[in-house]
């Protein structure tokens, strides 16, 4: 096993929380405010793992084993994907697959804790992430289908590689609409605005938040540190996809991809600042629209002319 | 196969004594579980010798039926299709001897331990039947046996109008098969399978098959041919619908396979109808288990969508074999044969466990349960593993099958090839992706709110952990999810010799193809390890940092509202709203509001209730049409005996002057003259 | 800027104009549709290597009117008019858009079986057009707001307009000018029916028409 196959996953696990902290930099810097440290994210961590913990008389083990199992599930997640040039730890034929139900075994855990506890507001949050995520399901691995027809690539390394050579001039089309697809669905599964506002301050409006209500200490401190793999897990797909690798140049190709990590950050605040959560109904309309998009790149691919 | 006949000999015989002994319940139990857990345990055995030896057995007794031999014989796909069986009615039977002791003091177990048993020895020779007469004969002994386990508690109204629909259905699809077998005699004339290979058949394979896959597809559930599972399953006793479920339907997969091993003229749009059947079948069907409240009902839609899933993989297979495409057959083969299994063992699991939550609660109503984990602890996790697996993730068994699908489209041969064979491709890929996250839905739905939170009733508080001869299936049903899942390669490897059958291929061609899938397998089984190492690392470390730490337990944090009850809990039908509302074209969904009013309110409710949209659209109105028409034949019915004589006299007379007036060849006019005189 | 980009972006507009709600959006989606429209003959030529003036200000002529002419006056009355600015469904936005990508996959399939008298300057060309008339149709039918429905009119022209730019660029400037024209009026005289409809009866739900009828 080479070094480099160890990249990706090193920089996962330790620069993830930095792009929370990017994106609350950049909103507070857009809303006129000075805002927290870059750190901050890791500042609480620390802090977290550092606590006791309070656990509700209704929970159960099902309760206790949902954070551990969702990190875990992250963390094996972060282990398929490429970065920069770098090939992933463990790639094989398929291993997008893999990944899309690895993050969906994540997002079982936390919403079955979230119905531990019993109160109706977890509830409510887990009832909406089951439903927007069964629908960004087949946004995100349409979306892999029209990549895997465009590059005839069938594991994200492969892919990742064979958009290396100048495939955006080739057809730029296809991966343009994969990317606004990805885009959507990285948006939906890290409850960011416009799905989700992890800012709100009311429960009845929340998705992801409500359901983490009743965590606390070190495992809140695996939720956040999941959440915070998961955003980095489905960002570096897209940095893959729109900053491809220049071959050979593996040292330099992971700067330009953690460049664009930190410029995918940004971008997240800059949405975040300038536009509105929508409306709960109209969540759904939004990544039936990603699908429509995702199926269009497939339908530009099977034309013929996404090339 | 003399062994698989003793196992036949001691499930009837065992079946009979127990209705010998019915006037004493226990004595009853004692001999047809024991019974019938023998005849699976010595079935098994005998199966997985012939299986294991690498041999084809067979045997062959003369039968004075006409076109009837007594031919059996066990090669790969029996074997495949018997191991379930056996396996899943061997623990239902254990299960059974415990779940029927609620029956002792009110109804006569014997018949229903005969029943199950001839249900068990039916099955088993369905799939070793080697002659269309056998075949059917035992297709019938099988589907009567069902009927009457389905109403067994015939006193309730629900439960003989959901008899009424099955009989009706199987009688339908049986009718459907005899036309079938009629035909492909017609050129041998034999009913022998054998014979049916050989001859070049006259008649058009296309009318074959769609003969075959209505026939077979109503006793497998697809849709729009599934009216009948979803009132059946969820009146029969609980280790019958797992049976039933996880064993009888997946018969009508093994039927439409062995036809499909007949017709040499393998037409690619087989393969689309399939992909479309099992596409619709998939996404309906779990929608319409979303919008359940009743929990077995609920697992009996969600048996249509893994059916769906399973014949997805089979028009894959089909697709592969007419455009002589041998990753996309294999593969899909392979995945839908695997999915049979594992579909199995966790549908088996979650209706056995449904019977432990019917038997505890007295109700399978998912708003009237909730914490009931804290309550049976063991069963409870078992229910857990089920749903995570029939949920399709990762490290269990349902994750695997349904990567080896994904697989076959994600591929060189598949997704990047050719247009007709890509665009099923994506078709399949989308269904598979919504169906999973749509099935993750139900079963977080079935599993959160039935088993965690806080119990809605006091029947939900006060229900017990059931009898370990209840709970021991379960756990080694739960066993079975996460040693498939981690072992995939192992399994995968063993689905190849009945792919091998089923494609006319030599083992060694299909093992380059197939290792298109088990290569990846092997690497999704170690990451299924690693999770299970990573999380068990995890869970240290969490105790580590606590340890010398305060951990507190209090009530759940409830946003400020301190007086909360358990009826402020979010109810299943709240939790699938959305859902229900997004999809609201797919259902009928009635809505009985009793609204608050005045100043103070008394009361107030809401009841909702999704009906089945086939139902509603097509069957109503059909079998109403069917009811006016037949209505106007009312003045036949006389109620006199004479009458009903000299009809049968008059049929009689003309179905001679029939007979004799037609000129047809002879092996022809005799082989069909006799099979409809028959059929009556 | 390819023509292919181009046409893709006119699909994603429609798909746009199928999901949302706002009819100002609605307007605005196809007055950019309009003017991507517009460059559609000057690509078309460019590829060719040659730019005759004529074209020039034909492609000026279909800018000034599809992108900013006809926008402009529904814009007017729907503020004028004060009407509703939600489009008012018939069809859920969901199901349109599904719709719409259906329409899609359709025009693919129609096309790959049509036999045009010219080979055709993108493969995109056919199926674009013809799904564009389509979702101009399914608009005009689906929306109740009779202003959607003058919007669903100029989107079912534009697909007529792709069709005969891009298939016989040569001979139909004539043709084409008589359709704009046809437009035109179309346009105004809706708009001035609209203004007065609303002036008599408050309300521009096409709908309560019906209760015109003998």
């Amino acid at each position: 096993m080479e070094v480099a196959t160890l990249l990706p996953l090193a920089v996962t696990l330790i620069m993830s929380p930095l792009l929370l902290g990017v994106i609350n930099r950049t909103k507070a810097m857009v809303g006129g405010r000075k805002g927290p440290p870059l750190l901050q994210p890791y500042y609480d961590l620390i802090k977290l793992l550092g606590k006791g913990a309070v656990y509700s008389r209704t929970t159960t083990w099902v309760f206790r084993a949902g954070p551990i199992v969702s990190l875990a599930g992250c963390v094996l997640a972060a282990t398929l994907v490429p970065l920069g040039g770098c090939e992933s730890l463990i790639k094989f034929h398929g291993d997008l697959i893999l990944l899309a139900y690895l993050l969906g075994l994540g997002r079982l855990c936390t919403v079955l804790a979230a119905l531990d506890t019993g109160s109706p507001f977890e509830g409510m949050g887990a009832s909406r992430e089951a439903m927007f995520s069964a629908l960004a399901e087949s946004a995100f691995l349409l979306g892999l289908a029209a990549l895997a027809r465009n590059t005839g690539a069938t594991s994200l390394t492969q892919m990742h590689a064979a958009l290396a050579d100048g495939a955006w001039s080739v057809s730029g089309l296809t991966l343009a609409l994969v990317t606004v697809a990805l885009l959507v669905v990285f948006l939906a599964e890290n409850s960011r605005i416009p799905v989700d506002d992890p800012n709100t301050h009311l429960e009845l409006t929340m998705i992801h938040e409500v359901m983490v209500l009743d965590h606390g200490g070190p495992d809140f401190a695996f939720i956040l540190y999941g959440a915070s793999i998961k955003l980095w897990v489905l960002g570096a797909l897209i940095i893959n996809l729109v900053l491809a690798p220049s071959a050979g140049e593996s040292v330099a190709d992971l700067g330009v991809a953690l460049a664009g990590m930190l410029i995918l950050a940004v971008l997240v605040g800059l949405i975040e600042s300038t536009m509105a959560r929508l409306r709960m109904p109209r969540v759904p309309q939004l990544l039936v629209g990603a699908t429509a998009l995702s199926g269009l790149a497939l339908v530009l691919e099977f034309g013929g002319i996404g090339k | 196969m003399e062994w698989l006949l003793v196992a036949v000999a001691v499930l009837v015989a065992s079946g009979l004594m127990a209705v010998v002994m019915t006037s004493f319940p226990r004595l009853s139990t004692f001999w047809g579980a024991v019974g019938g857990g023998a005849g699976c345990a010595i079935g098994l055995f005998a199966v997985v010798r012939v299986l294991w030896s690498g041999k084809v057995e067979s045997l062959r007794w003369g039968w004075d039926v006409p076109y009837g031999s007594f031919s059996l014989e066990l090669d790969p796909l029996s074997g495949f299709f018997a191991i379930p069986i056996l396996v899943l009615s061997g623990l239902a039977a254990i299960y059974g001897s415990r779940y029927v002791a609620v029956f002792w003091d009110r109804k006569s177990v014997g018949e229903l331990w005969f029943f199950f048993n001839l249900l068990v020895a039916g099955m088993l020779i369905v799939v070793l039947a080697r002659n269309g007469m056998l075949f059917l004969v035992a297709w019938e002994v099988m589907s009567l046996a069902a009927f009457f386990l389905i109403t067994f508690e015939h006193e309730k109204q629900e439960v003989r109008d959901a008899g009424k629909t099955f009989l009706i259905a199987t009688h339908l699809g049986t009718a459907f098969l005899l036309t079938m077998f009629v035909l492909l005699g017609a050129e041998s004339g034999s009913l022998d399978f054998a014979d049916f290979a050989n001859s070049p058949s006259t008649v058009s394979a296309d009318l074959l098959f769609l003969l075959a896959l209505v026939g077979f597809g109503t006793k497998a559930g697809l849709m729009p041919l599934h009216v009948w599972l979803p009132e059946a399953y969820p009146v029969a006793p609980s280790y019958v619908s797992a049976v039933m479920s996880g064993a009888m339907s997946k018969l009508g997969i093994y039927g439409l396979l062995r036809v499909l091993m007949f017709l040499s003229d393998v037409q690619p749009w087989w393969g689309w109808l399939l992909i479309g059947a099992g596409a619709i079948s998939g996404i309906l069907g779990i929608l319409s288990a979303l919008g359940q409240s009743d929990l077995k009902r609920l697992l009996a839609y969600s048996s249509i969508e893994n059916i769906g899933i399973i014949s997805m993989g089979m028009g894959l297979g089909v697709l592969g074999t007419s455009s002589q495409n041998p990753v996309l057959m294999v593969l899909g083969f392979a995945g839908a044969l695997f999915h049979v299994i594992n579909h199995a063992i966790f549908k088996g699991l979650l209706f056995l466990g449904a019977g432990v939550v019917f038997q505890a609660t007295e109700t399978c109503d998912l708003d009237r349960l909730g914490g009931l984990l804290k309550r049976m602890p063991w069963t409870g996790s078992a229910i857990l593993i089920g749903s995570v697996a029939i949920a399709g993730l990762p490290p269990l068994n349902g994750f695997a099958s349904e990567f080896v699908l994904y697989r076959a489209c994600f591929n060189r041969e598949g997704l990047l090839a050719a247009l007709s064979t890509s665009i099923p491709c994506v078709a399949v890929i989308g269904s598979l992706a919504l169906i999973g996250g749509l099935a993750a839905f139900a079963f977080v739905r079935v599993f959160g709110i039935a088993f965690l939170g806080e119990p809605r009733t006091p029947h939900a508080a006060g229900a017990r952990s059931p009898n370990d001869r209840m709970s021991l299936p379960i756990l080694l049903l739960a066993a079975g999810c996460i040693a498939i899942g981690l072992l995939s390669p192992l399994v995968f490897e063993k689905i190849l010799p009945v792919v091998a059958q089923i494609t006319h291929y030599e083992l060694a061609m299909i093992e380059s193809p197939a290792a298109r899938a088990s290569v990846p397998l092997s690497v999704v089984a170690r990451v299924g390890c690693a999770l299970f190492l990573l999380a068990g690392g995890l869970a240290l470390v969490r105790r580590w940092l606590l340890s010398g730490r305060e951990v507190a337990v209090s009530g759940t944090w409830g946003c400020g509202y301190s007086r909360s009850t358990p009826r402020i809990q979010y109810t299943a039908s709240s939790f699938a709203q959305p859902a229900i509302g997004f999809f609201a074209p797919f259902f009928r969904t009635y809505t009985k509001l009793r609204a608050p009013r005045g100043l103070f309110p008394q009361s107030a409710s809401l009841a909702t209730e999704n009906t089945d949209l086939s139902t509603d659209l097509i069957y109503h109105p059909l079998f109403g049409a069917v009811g006016r028409l037949l209505g106007k034949l009312r003045w036949l019915q006389q109620g006199r005996v004479h009458m009903y004589v000299l009809y049968v006299g008059c049929t009689i007379l003309a179905l001679m002057i029939w007979y004799v007036s037609m000129e047809l060849p002879p092996a022809d006019a005799s082989m069909s003259g006799t099979v409809v005189e028959r059929s009556p | 800027m390819s023509t292919d980009l181009n046409l893709v972006l006119v699909m994603l507009a429609n798909l746009a104009m199928l999901g949302s709600s706002r009819l100002s959006a609605c307007i605005r989606l196809s007055a950019a549709q309009g003017i991507l429209l517009s460059l559609l003959p000057l690509q078309l030529e460019l590829a060719e290597h040659k730019l005759a003036p004529r074209l020039a200000l034909f492609a000026l002529t279909i800018l000034v009117l599809k992108g900013v002419v006809f926008p402009a006056l529904l814009m007017r009355t729907l503020r004028t008019a004060d009407v509703r600015h939600e489009v008012v469904p018939m069809v859920g936005y969901v199901s349109s858009l599904i719709f719409g990508v259906i329409v899609l996959c359709f025009s693919f399939w129609v096309s790959s079986r049509l036999i045009l008298p010219h080979p055709a300057p993108s493969p995109l060309v056919l199926p674009l057009a013809l799904s564009t008339i389509l979702i101009g149709l399914f608009l005009i039918i689906s929306r109740k707001t009779a202003l959607m429905q003058v919007v669903g009119y100029l989107v079912l022209e534009n697909g007529i307009f792709i069709f005969g730019v891009a298939l016989a660029n040569k001979t139909p400037l004539l043709v084409e000018m008589g359709v704009l024209l046809d437009v035109f009026v179309a346009v105004f005289v809706m708009g001035i029916a609209i203004f007065h409809i609303n002036r008599e009866f408050d309300h521009i739900d096409v709908n309560q028409l019906t209760s015109l009828k003998d």
